[in-house]
C-alpha cells in the first residue's frame, strides 16, 4: 500500500470528505510524526507503535574504498518500535 | 532536547487545526489511518509512505535462545515482524533538527 491508496481508501469511507482534505489530514498526520521527531520528541500511538529518535556516537569510521580514518560526528536517527496489539496481530493472536 | 511524548491527541488536534474537521472527526480519522495501515500490515502488505518511510512485515525462522539471567535453553518460534525503514527526508529532518 503507498500514501496515494491510503488516501483513496479514507476518501471513499468519507464520502462527505473532499480527496484534497483527505490528502490534508493523511500529509498532516505524517509531517506531525515527523516533526515530533526532528524536535528530538517521541509519538506514541498505543496498539500501533512508537516512533522515537536514537543517538548515535561519534565514532572512527573507515573509507571502504581506500581504508582511511574517517571521524563521524554524534547523530540522531529515527526509530519505530511495534506496539503490542499489532506484533500480536502479526502473528495472527 | 525536550523529550515530549506526542499520542494520537495530538495528531487528531494538528488534523483539527489544519483541516478544520470536527474535533470527533479528527480523531476518527487518525484512528482509520491506523486501521488502514495495520491491515495492510496484518495481510502481508508493504505499506510504502513517500518521504516518510516504509513498513515491511519479515518472517524470522525459530530459533533456540537463551534466557541471560539463567542461561537457560528456550525455544523461539517463528514468527512475523515489522521493521520500519525510515525515507531519507526524515533521516535527514532527524539529524538537522537534533544537532546541538
Amino acid at each position: 500500500m503507498i500514501r496515494s491508496e491510503l488516501i483513496l481508501k479514507l476518501a471513499e469511507e468519507n464520502p462527505h470528505l473532499y480527496q484534497r482534505d483527505v490528502e490534508r489530514i493523511v500529509n498532516t498526520i505524517f509531517d506531525e510524526i515527523t516533526d515530533a521527531m526532528s524536535r528530538g520528541d517521541r509519538v506514541e500511538l498505543r496498539g500501533f507503535g512508537a516512533f522515537s529518535v536514537k543517538k548515535r556516537d561519534a565514532r572512527m569510521g573507515r573509507n571502504p574504498r581506500t581504508g582511511e580514518s574517517v571521524k563521524v560526528e554524534e547523530k540522531h536517527v529515527p526509530f519505530f518500535k511495534t506496539g503490542k496489539l499489532l506484533r500480536d496481530r502479526l502473528n495472527g493472536k | 532536547m525536550s523529550e515530549k511524548t506526542l499520542t494520537r491527541m495530538d495528531l487528531s488536534e494538528a488534523v483539527f487545526r489544519e483541516v478544520g474537521l470536527s474535533r470527533n472527526d479528527s480523531s476518527q480519522l487518525v484512528e482509520s489511518v491506523l486501521a488502514h495501515m495495520s491491515d495492510a500490515l496484518v495481510e502481508g502488505e508493504q505499506v510504502k509512505i513517500s518521504s516518510f518511510g516504509t513498513f515491511s512485515v519479515r518472517d524470522k525462522a525459530a530459533r533456540v535462545g537463551r534466557n541471560p539471567k539463567t542461561g537457560e535453553e528456550v525455544p523461539i518460534n517463528p514468527r512475523r515482524v515489522l521493521t520500519f525503514r525510515p525515507s531519507h527526508q526524515m533521516k535527514d529532518r532527524v539529524v538537522a533538527g537534533n544537532k546541538r
